[in-house]
Formats: structure tokens, C-alpha cells, sequence
């Protein structure tokens, strides 16, 4: 047996006898997420349990180098954990921005200090954080952002205004782009880190159209952030704002292959009803969700696809951006069927028989997916631009 | 198993790409058509095809094959995508080939396999009797005459049904019971109209009148026919995804390039996001078809039973990828993709052919729908 199928069995055996029944569900409601952070509370023992024993291991961030809380495995066996937790169907024991997006930026581009300072908190599940990107007038143009900081001595001024930062209500540190030099504007940017805990920071929830708050405003009024806490190269902020939204476009991507336990023609079985020869009533909607069910095994085969090739190395950054694209209009369309499925039932927004509003809140969230973490449109371009080689995008 | 091509299998399909490029690109179709060639196709580059194994992809080495699987003849199927070059591939090299060594008799596999790879014999599977595929609508019998078996019945778009040999004839035998026969192209009362289709690749309609075949003409078990087929349609389905894959992934890459050449308005028209967008969404298009045929090549080798809802995965999503890239190849052309002179067309009708072949999309969907139970 090769090394690396060795590592399989182990890692099967392993996961069999250690990840608990409740934590190989599929996840159906945000409870099912840990996020970790100060203010952290378990839902329930088996995800205490769950989370503790990977992160003993360093298997809340596999592939990090042992020294920063990671599990130090090399890529071929990150992926072979991978695949193995899917196919017995275990949860992630950690959901968390840290992992996904600071921690691959301070891998690449922070210094020793910062390293040893964030990653272990965030491994552990320590420290939440949050991204302080777009602000009121910097959407798709995000380099066009004017949260302003001034160097004062040892410490950065912060003054300004962020918008959709996830969950800022509820994270421990932010890591924010700000402007330094108002006279260039993408060599203007600086990547900072702070905590929220710092005086005259404000978070408030912005009520979405689905009824949630899973975003908010924050506000910056003359917040005192050490020097030491500056990532990379003064005014070099853009080129690390750029490499963390490839690693949030491939997270995001992955949204669209999330799999629930039934397809969404079986989910749709029990609410339209089938006819004698047992196809769905509706006979427009049973051709569309048998179309979307092709699209959704064609985008995972494709996810697939391009993992495979990064293994070989034949990868291409912008890759990301065309799955970005497409995961978040897959998802979309699988909420616009799923509500179509459901009938009146889902439109329910109050009361126990629709969950309060599940579905409908979800269909209404996804319309998210497509402008968050750069729009469609801004993928689109990316992609005529970097791989198709267009000319003038 | 990993969704990219062994170095083997790039191999086979540069090679593949090399030989077709020199020996039959899109001219050589076009010559075919234009001089109305009574057979359709060449039979001096099909023996070249043996000779560089190709047509001996599915049969055994024992019999003088290759002796490869499915994604090797899949990977062959998309270069002949790009160049539109009509041989006798799909029916004799892919169809012929699987279901004879299949299902075949110690005697059938003598006498056919080792004259396919030597690309000395076509042998055509007639199964449609519909003008929209439906195999579970087969109305060809064939009742009991002595040992033998007498058929009636007609059948339409026969893939080189009239330059076979020998016929793979999908024919009812009860109720609920499909049987295969080969039954021989010369025999009485098989009659043939080549139909000359829109793509002018090969194919016939085919009426069989009182029909004598013997016991030995039952090609795998009597009344067995219907999973067998099955299993040799979606055999096809996979092999047909990966020739649209290989047309919408030519006709793409030549629209990609004409947007960077063609100037209106004193700049190149792909400078125009409108354009821009409609590639980079083909794009995507293009990337998810790729990977969900090369699963399904491998999946229709392993278990055909488990495959059946990947293959019509692969066959709906590649008919619609491909019936994009064609569209929209002409439309991004302008005027010039409407004429006979520009390639693009020609792609374009092979595309409608192959997606109506063994099931278009929504046949496909459908299949999806009732194998999943809603």
C-alpha cells in the first residue's frame, strides 16, 4: 500500500470512530455552524466534542504548518481528508473567515510575528473575524474605498465607514482595507487588522430583505490601531486584497455544490405530488428541476475538475472567478425552484409549519450570492479578461 | 478516478488530433459533400484509421484491437468533434465493437471483431423508428420460424446503414421483451434509402420485409435485449457528449479568435462587454460539460447501471453546450457566419444531428426525472 493510501485508511478509521453520529448531517440551519470567537457557545455536546478532537489534531486547518496550529499535512493528503470527511458526510468543525480568508493572506504575506500572534487563535477557534471591504460608495469598484488611516507616531488613525461586513456584531477582529495615500488609488491601500473591541468601533446589523442581519455597518471614529498591525508593505494593501478575494470566490463557489439529502426534485415530490405513473404534477416545473439537477452535478463534476488539476498543477488563479460566477447562479436557481416547489406553503414567512419562512428566507438570501464577493458581472469580466484573453475588459 | 486525462490518454488524443488535422480537416467533409460521394465517406482514411488503431479502440488485443475502454474511444470522439471528419467510427468502431464483445457469441466475436479493427467491415445499429428517440417504442417483430426467427419492420436514422455489412437490429420477440440481431445487409428483404441528413454525415432508413435470420443471428440472449441495449445506447450517449463537447469546444475557440480580430466601430468587437460576457458564460459552459462527460465515459465503463443517470447527465448538458456555442458562433460572427464559405455553419449542423441522436436534452431531462423517482 502506498503512503498516501495508508494515510486514507487511517484517516477513515479515524473519522469513523471519532467524528459523532449528529456531526455526519448535512447542515440545515445555522445553528449547524460553529464559528467560534469569544463569545462562542457549543449548540450541542457532539459538536464540543467534534470540534475539540480535530482541532487537537490541527484538522480545522489541515494543510497549515504545525508550528501555527495546523495539522501540517501535506496537499495530497489535505485533499485525501477531504474527500473522506465528505463521504462519510462530517461537518466542517469550524466555519470561519479567519480560516478561509485572513489565514491563507497572513500565510503569504504576514510577518513572523503576525503568524505566530493570529493563526494559532484562529486554528483553535479563538478569534472570529470579519472582512472590512466594501464600504457605501466602493462596490464592485472597491478600490475606489475612503475609510482613511494616518500614521500618528507608532499607530494608525482610522476614521470611516464599512458596509456588509459579515457578522461584525458578533466578530472578535476585523482585517479592513483602508486608505493611506488619498493621491494614488489602488497603490493607496493598506491592510490592517484590528480589534473591534478598540474604542470608537460600532457595528450595527442591516436588516436584510430576508427578515436576517447577517451583515452590518461598522464605523470608524478615530480608532487607535498599533503599527505592528499592518500587513505587508505600506500602500501595498490592493495586491493582498486581490489574492484573499480569489480564496473568498472559491468559498463562495462552493455554496453552489453544497448537497442537501434529497435532490430538489425529490424535495418537490412531497409538495407538488405525482400522478399515476409517478412524475410530478407539474410537468414544466418536474423539466426544470431535472435541468438544474444536471447543471448542479455538472458544476460539482467541474469543481472536481479543477481540484484535480491544482494537484497536477495546471491551475489558473482566475479559474476561481468562473466558479464564483457560476456556484452563485446555481444557487440562486435552486432556491428559485425550491420556492417554486414549495407553493403557498413556503411563502409562509411566520409560524411553525414553514419553519418561520426556511425556504422563503433562504430563496430571498441567495439573491446575495451573486453580488457579494464581487458581483456576476465583475467575474464575468474577469474572466474574458484572464483567460480568454479579450481585449480592452 | 481523477478528472484529468492520463498522460496516455493525451497522448491518444494529440496523436489523434495530429492525424486528423493532416489527413482530414473540415475540407475533407466538404469534398465529400460537394461531390455528392456516393458512399459518403472515405474508405482509404478509414483503413488509415486502422492502421493507426482507432478503429480497434473497443476491441479486444486478442481480436486485433487496442483493447482501450470507453474514455479512449470518448477522447477519439471529440477530436472527430473538431475536424466534422465522417467515418465509420461511432457505428462500427464504438456501437459494433462494445455490444459484440459484450454480448457477442464465441463465433460472432471471431468473425466481426477482428475485421472491425482491421476497418475491413461496417456494421450499422438500427434502433430509432420514431423521428424523436424513443427506444421504448420499438414496433420491428420478429416471430419464431423454426430454429430461426422471420423480421418485419422499419427503422430510420441508421448510422451508415447504407454502407454496412451487417446490422445490429433492435427487434420486438413478446410483449415486454426486446431481442438484438445482426442480420446480414445482403439478406431478402432488407431495403435501404440513404437519407442525406443536414450535417451530410451517413445515414438510412431501413425496412425490413419478411426478414430470415437463423439462431445464430441472436446477438446476446433472446428476450435479453432491452438491458442490454440500454447499456450499448448509453455507451453511445457518452461517446455522442463527447463529440458535441469537441464541436462546441472548436467553434468556441475559432469565435474567441475572430472576436479579437474583427474591427467595427475602429476596435476589435470582443472589446464589447455584451460579447464579453455571453464568452466568459460559454466559457463556463464549455468547462462543466468537460467535466461532466469525462465522468460519465468513466462511469458507463465501470457500472452501466449506475450510470445511466451520469450519461444522461452528460448527454443533456452537452447537447445544450454545444447548441450555445454553435448559436452563438454564428451570431458573433455577424453575416459572414451565415454563409456556406465559413466553417461555422457547418458545426453547427453537425451539433443539431448529434444532439437528436440517441436522445436530445429533453429526452434526457426526462430520463433524469424517472430514474430519480419525481
Amino acid at each position: 500500500m502506498s503512503d498516501i493510501e495508508a494515510f486514507r485508511a487511517e484517516t477513515r478509521a479515524w473519522l469513523k470512530a471519532n467524528c459523532p453520529e449528529e456531526m455526519r448531517r448535512p447542515i440545515v440551519k445555522d445553528a449547524d455552524m460553529y464559528w467560534g470567537g469569544r463569545n462562542a457557545r457549543f449548540q450541542f455536546e457532539a459538536q464540543r466534542v467534534w470540534f475539540e478532537r480535530m482541532v487537537e489534531r490541527g484538522w480545522t486547518v489541515p494543510a497549515w504548518p504545525r508550528a501555527y496550529g495546523g495539522g501540517g499535512l501535506g496537499k495530497e493528503e489535505a485533499a485525501v481528508l477531504k474527500q473522506e470527511m465528505n463521504a462519510l458526510g462530517c461537518r466542517l468543525p469550524l466555519y470561519s473567515f479567519g480560516i478561509w480568508m485572513l489565514g491563507p493572506v497572513l500565510l503569504k504575506y504576514g510577518s513572523e510575528e503576525q503568524r505566530l500572534e493570529h493563526l494559532p487563535k484562529i486554528a483553535r477557534g479563538e478569534i472570529r473575524w470579519c472582512q472590512g471591504y466594501s464600504e457605501p460608495n466602493a462596490g464592485s469598484d472597491l478600490a475606489s474605498l475612503a475609510t482613511r488611516a494616518e500614521q500618528v507616531g507608532d499607530h494608525f488613525i482610522v476614521n470611516g465607514q464599512k458596509v456588509w461586513t459579515s457578522y461584525a456584531d458578533e466578530a472578535d477582529w476585523i482585517f479592513c482595507l483602508v486608505r493611506t495615500d488619498s493621491a494614488r488609488k489602488q497603490a493607496g491601500i493598506s491592510f490592517l487588522l484590528f480589534d473591534m473591541r478598540t474604542p470608537g468601533v460600532t457595528a450595527r446589523p442591516t436588516l436584510l430583505i430576508s427578515g436576517k442581519s447577517p451583515f452590518c455597518e461598522t464605523f470608524f471614529d478615530n480608532v487607535k490601531v498599533p503599527a505592528g498591525n499592518l500587513v505587508g508593505e505600506l500602500h501595498g494593501g490592493w495586491t493582498i486584497a486581490k489574492y484573499l478575494l480569489t480564496h473568498e470566490r472559491e468559498m463562495i463557489s462552493s455554496i453552489g455544490s453544497t448537497s442537501t439529502e434529497k435532490s430538489v426534485g425529490q424535495l418537490a415530490v412531497e409538495s407538488v405530488g405525482v400522478d399515476a405513473q409517478g412524475r410530478l404534477l407539474d410537468l414544466s416545473l418536474r423539466g426544470q428541476l431535472a435541468s438544474f439537477e444536471v447543471d448542479e452535478a455538472a458544476f460539482a463534476a467541474w469543481l472536481e475538475m479543477t481540484a484535480d488539476r491544482a494537484r497536477r498543477g495546471q491551475g489558473h488563479p482566475a479559474v476561481a472567478s468562473a466558479l464564483k460566477y457560476y456556484g452563485a447562479e446555481l444557487n440562486k436557481r435552486r432556491w428559485e425552484l425550491m420556492v417554486a416547489s414549495g407553493g403557498a406553503d413556503a411563502l409562509e414567512w411566520e409560524g411553525t409549519r414553514s419553519k418561520d419562512g426556511e425556504v422563503a428566507r433562504t430563496w430571498l438570501r441567495s439573491k446575495g450570492n451573486s453580488i457579494e464577493g464581487g458581483t456576476s458581472e465583475v467575474q464575468l469580466n474577469v474572466v474574458a479578461k484572464h483567460i480568454l484573453d479579450l481585449p480592452g475588459a | 478516478m481523477t478528472l484529468v486525462p492520463s498522460d496516455e490518454q493525451r497522448m491518444l488524443s494529440d496523436s489523434v488530433q495530429s492525424f486528423l488535422d493532416d489527413r482530414a480537416p473540415v475540407t475533407h467533409l466538404r469534398k465529400l459533400r460537394d461531390t455528392r460521394d456516393a458512399s459518403g465517406f472515405s474508405r482509404d482514411l478509414w483503413r488509415e484509421f486502422s492502421s493507426q488503431g482507432y478503429s480497434g479502440v473497443l476491441v479486444p488485443e486478442a481480436q486485433g484491437g487496442l483493447g482501450l475502454t470507453v474514455v479512449e474511444a470518448g477522447l477519439i470522439s471529440e477530436r472527430l468533434g473538431h475536424t466534422l471528419t465522417p467515418t465509420p467510427f461511432l457505428s462500427t468502431a464504438v456501437l459494433a465493437a462494445w455490444v459484440i464483445s459484450r454480448a457477442g457469441s464465441t463465433a460472432q466475436q471471431e468473425r466481426l471483431l477482428p475485421r472491425i479493427a482491421a476497418a475491413e467491415t461496417i456494421v450499422a445499429l438500427a434502433v430509432d423508428e420514431c423521428s424523436k428517440h424513443r427506444p421504448a417504442v420499438i414496433e420491428t417483430r420478429a416471430v419464431r420460424d423454426g430454429a430461426g426467427f422471420v423480421l418485419d419492420g422499419s427503422k430510420l436514422l441508421v448510422l451508415d446503414g447504407h454502407v454496412a455489412e451487417t446490422l445490429i437490429v433492435a427487434a420486438r420477440t413478446g410483449a415486454d421483451a426486446l431481442t438484438l440481431f445482426l442480420v446480414e445487409a445482403s439478406a431478402a428483404g432488407v431495403e435501404f434509402e440513404r437519407t442525406i441528413m443536414v450535417d451530410a454525415h451517413n445515414a438510412a432508413r431501413l425496412r425490413l420485409r419478411g426478414v430470415h435470420v437463423d439462431a445464430g443471428a441472436v446477438l446476446g440472449v433472446v428476450d435479453g435485449g432491452a438491458a442490454l441495449l440500454e447499456q450499448l445506447l448509453d455507451v453511445g450517449r457518452a461517446v455522442i457528449a463527447a463529440q458535441l463537447l469537441g464541436v462546441a469546444d472548436e467553434v468556441f475557440g475559432r469565435t474567441v479568435a475572430y472576436l479579437k480580430e474583427r474591427k467595427q466601430f475602429n476596435r476589435p468587437i470582443g472589446e464589447f462587454q455584451a460579447l464579453q460576457h455571453r464568452a466568459a458564460q460559454l466559457y463556463c459552459d464549455l468547462e462543466l460539460t468537460r467535466a461532466i462527460v469525462l465522468k460519465a465515459l468513466q462511469a458507463v465503463d465501470r457500472d452501466a447501471t449506475q450510470a445511466r443517470v451520469l450519461v444522461s447527465q452528460a448527454k443533456s448538458r452537452a447537447c445544450t453546450t454545444a447548441s450555445r456555442a454553435v448559436q452563438e458562433g454564428v451570431q458573433m460572427h455577424g453575416g459572414i457566419g451565415m454563409t456556406d464559405d465559413l466553417d461555422i455553419g457547418l458545426f453547427m449542423k453537425r451539433a443539431r444531428v448529434l444532439q437528436e441522436l440517441f436522445g436530445d436534452a429533453g429526452f434526457h431531462t426526462d430520463r433524469i426525472a424517472t430514474l430519480r423517482k419525481y
